[in-house]
């Protein structure tokens, strides 16, 4: 947690000699909370005051990078409990375990085809963020075989699953140059496992069922000066889970509790069945998870989870918007209607695919609604029969369409006499009241 | 070394909530349920209790709807086409409330008569002992016109009328405080507009105990994270102290997944979006199970596979931790 400009006073020397450029070092110190200076400022701060400040600057939740070519999974930095206080930056990376009594051929496909997936939300592209390889045979050569048959098919980021130090060791030889993540240390293997994500660069998992065993082992290895770790409490319970990320993050961002300060680590892969894993997977996206391992590949649940993780960490100070304008859909031509809405982007993107997946031209038109739905636009004032006039006017719709018909949400079906008020000549109709209906509606009515 | 557990203290809590009459209280439920009470953010044990655990009410309807999801009315089958069976059904599927959403029209096309919201209603509740909730179609003149005939045929029953909204809420709240009956107030996602209802709502004179708020969400992937937070940050309003906002949360998620492509469309739909049936109940689940963390005191869902996964996950979240 950030010292207050008084707090780094009192590490300072207190000479007051400007060498720093500042006539006082309370003056310096004011700057140094401010982050408007470096600390090298100060020629004259001992060691003791320099390590003092460079812990207390570090971010209360360590970054993390779990990396392979080209791939890069983060999480950490987060400063928040709440959403609405700020946002939530990183999100949760979300990985897809695999386990060593499978044969490479059906691992091979099973990844094939999650490495495939691929959902459009709002214009982005959403996948999987990579896969961990559980060892459960004991078997050294049968987990890297696994491995190697991820590797064969895909270079997303790997979690190295096993309490077995050797296992590690082989696994991590066989993906010599990445930066997987080792999955982990407990109370029993984790001299050993310090030593080998040091070694390697690693960051690794601290396993344990309580927070005083998490601390316990995150000292310990912190002291052996393994920086990077992640934190998974060992539950497959909601509520447990849920108690244990709430206070780990709590003691984190308040209390400025180094030992907790890092990302945490979800399992749902070890829930009873998959509708529970799905539901601590959607748990583990809004409370505080940095890293999460599915057991399942079902595409029917992995799509709304990404979605959920989109939402979540969307910034609520920036609501989502397209730019205001007309757009072409289907090519349309001068007797083709045109369809008004707002340009929050998720009533964009809903609109615009439906007219699209009707395969029939339509011109969209969408109005500065300051990135709101119809409802709550309307609610708010920002989506009227006045807006929707001037949208008309300041993109030259008239000019591009011969038939003058404009199609409004059904919701804002109230709106059709003001506008034709506002809109002389025009032929006002009421769509449907959702997206969805809209290729009905284009094919029965508009047709 | 022990790790001391921050625990927040807070000044306010959560209003408890009761409806639906027994034979002793005056009406025919089998049982009466109460939410609220809570004096934490949700299912944080180590802090204070959770004296009541989040409901869960199945939507049924009047007649059979011809704007749901082909799933919906599959899973339901014969029980949708008319009230009773199908709150039998939806009894029968573990639903701790029913929720009976009157509809526009009849079967006939014909606009739905104050005679056949009753009739509907009554058939309802000798078909369930479970509490009901009878929200109306959404239409001001319309809602007003009907709730007020339910009210008055159910006097003591303690049933929740919905939805209040602020341009039409006097009328349903007159008539539930003539008839002992409760409401719930629906506001357009933004805290102080929920606030305000709330506010002039308890100025005509409605009991703040017969009080239950709809801050309305959005499903998954069509803006959750604006009702999910207007709900946080109204339960932290809660607690803090301000007592206009510690009314209980009731919200439908159930309509809300319903009604997006995913659940609702299973043909012409990208091969990515995977099997349509679990995608359509997972759309619903988790949708709900994020507003239950965020402070929702009763979810509305419609399809009935939902209610026991949402069953099980309050089971697991109401446990005390295991923290060995
Ligand atoms: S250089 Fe250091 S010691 Fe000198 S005034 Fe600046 S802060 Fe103080």
């Amino acid at each position: 947690m950030a010292l207050t400009g008084i707090q780094i006073y009192k590490l300072l020397p207190q000479t007051n000699c400007k060498d720093c450029g500042f006539p006082t070092c309370l003056a310096f110190a004011m700057k140094l909370a401010a982050k408007q200076v470096e600390l090298s400022s100060c020629p004259h701060v001992n060691d003791a005051a320099k390590a003092q400040l460079a812990e207390a600057s570090e971010p209360p939740v360590r970054l993390i990078s779990v990396k392979s070519n080209g791939y890069d999974v983060q999480a950490g930095n987060e400063v928040v409990l709440f959403r609405h206080e700020k946002t939530f930056y990183h999100k949760p990376g979300v990985f897809l375990r695999v386990r060593d009594d499978e044969s490479a051929e059906v691992i091979k496909a099973e990844i094939t085809r999650a490495a495939g997936f691929q959902v459009n939300y709002v214009g982005r592209d959403l996948v999987l963020d990579g896969f961990a390889v559980e060892a459960v045979t004991g078997d050294v050569s049968k987990f890297t075989v696994v491995i190697a048959a991820v590797r064969d098919v895909t270079h997303r980021p790997i979690i190295l699953m096993s309490h077995d130090p050797a296992h590690i060791s082989a696994g991590l030889r066989l993906l010599d140059g990445e930066h997987p993540l080792i999955y982990g240390a407990d109370a029993n293997n984790w001299a050993a496992m310090g030593d080998l994500a040091r070694q390697h660069g690693a960051a690794l998992v601290v396993i344990a069922d309580t927070l005083d065993g998490l601390t316990d082992l995150a000292e310990k290895l912190k002291d052996k000066g393994v920086n990077d770790l992640v934190l998974a409490p060992t539950t497959h319970h909601l509520g447990t889970a849920l108690t244990l990320n709430t206070q780990i993050r709590r003691l984190a961002l308040k209390k400025n509790f180094r030992p907790l300060g890092y990302p945490m680590m979800t399992l749902a892969s070890h829930a009873p069945d998959p509708a529970y894993e799905a539901m601590l997977a959607a748990q583990a996206i809004a409370k505080y998870a940095g890293f999460i391992v599915l057991g399942h590949f079902q595409p029917e649940v992995v799509y709304p989870l990404l979605v959920l993780r989109e939402n979540i960490y969307t910034d609520p100070q920036k609501p989502i918007q397209v730019k205001p304008g007309l757009y072409e859909i289907n090519n349309p031509k001068a007797d083709d209607p045109v369809l008004v809405t707002t340009n929050f982007s998720i009533t964009y993107f809903s609109v615009a695919n439906e007219v699209e997946g009707s395969g029939l031209p339509a011109w969209l038109l969408v109005t500065d609604a300051e990135g709101m739905s119809v409802l709550t636009a309307w609610a708010a004032g920002k989506f009227d029969a006045e807006r929707i006039a001037k949208a008309v006017k300041e993109f030259g719709v008239a000019e591009k369409v011969s038939r003058k018909r404009i199609v409004i949400p059904g919701h804002v079906a109230l709106l059709s006499g003001e506008l034709e008020e506002e809109l002389p000549g025009w032929e006002i109709r009421v769509g449907p009241r959702e997206a969805v209906d809209i290729p009905a509606f284009m094919k029965q009515v508009l047709a | 070394m022990t790790v001391e557990i921050p625990k927040e203290t807070w000044a306010g809590s959560v209003r408890t909530v009761t409806f639906g009459a027994t034979a002793s209280e005056g009406g025919t439920r089998t049982r009466s349920l109460t939410v609220g009470g809570q004096k934490t953010l949700p299912f944080l044990h180590f802090e204070h209790e959770t004296p009541h655990p989040p409901l869960v009410a199945i939507e049924i309807k009047d007649h059979r709807p011809d704007d749901w999801s082909p799933l919906l009315l599959e899973a339901w089958g014969e029980a949708a086409n008319d009230p009773v069976n199908w709150a039998k059904a939806a009894e029968a599927v573990g639903a701790d409330v029913l929720v009976l959403a009157l509809s526009l029209n009849g079967v006939d096309g014909q606009p739905t008569t104050p005679e056949a919201a009753v009739a509907a209603t009554q058939a309802v509740l000798k078909a369930s002992g479970l509490p009901l909730m009878v929200f109306g179609p959404g239409q001001p003149e319309i809602d007003n016109v009907l709730l007020v005939a339910v009210a008055e045929a159910t006097k003591g029953e303690r049933l929740v009328l919905g939805i209040c909204e602020d341009k039409n809420y006097r009328t349903i709240v007159a008539t539930a405080m003539a008839n002992g009956h409760l409401i719930t107030a629906r506001s357009p996602m933004d805290v102080n507009l929920a606030k305000q209802l709330n506010i002039l709502i308890k100025d005509m004179g409605l009991p703040l105990d017969r009080i239950l708020m709809d801050p309305t969400t959005g499903a998954l992937g069509y803006g959750i994270e604006y009702g999910y937070s207007v709900m946080e940050r109204l339960r932290l309003a809660a607690l803090q102290g301000d007592a206009m906002t510690q009314m209980p949360m009731v919200v439908t998620p159930g309509f809300e997944a319903w009604k997006t492509k995913e659940a609702k469309v299973g043909q012409d739909v990208p091969a990515a979006w995977g099997d349509w049936r679990e995608r359509g109940i997972a759309w619903e689940t988790l949708t709900a199970v994020t507003l239950i963390e965020s402070g929702a005191d009763i979810v509305v869902l419609r399809h009935p596979e939902s209610v026991a996964r949402l069953h099980q996950a309050i089971q697991s979240l109401m446990a005390l931790p295991e923290l060995a």
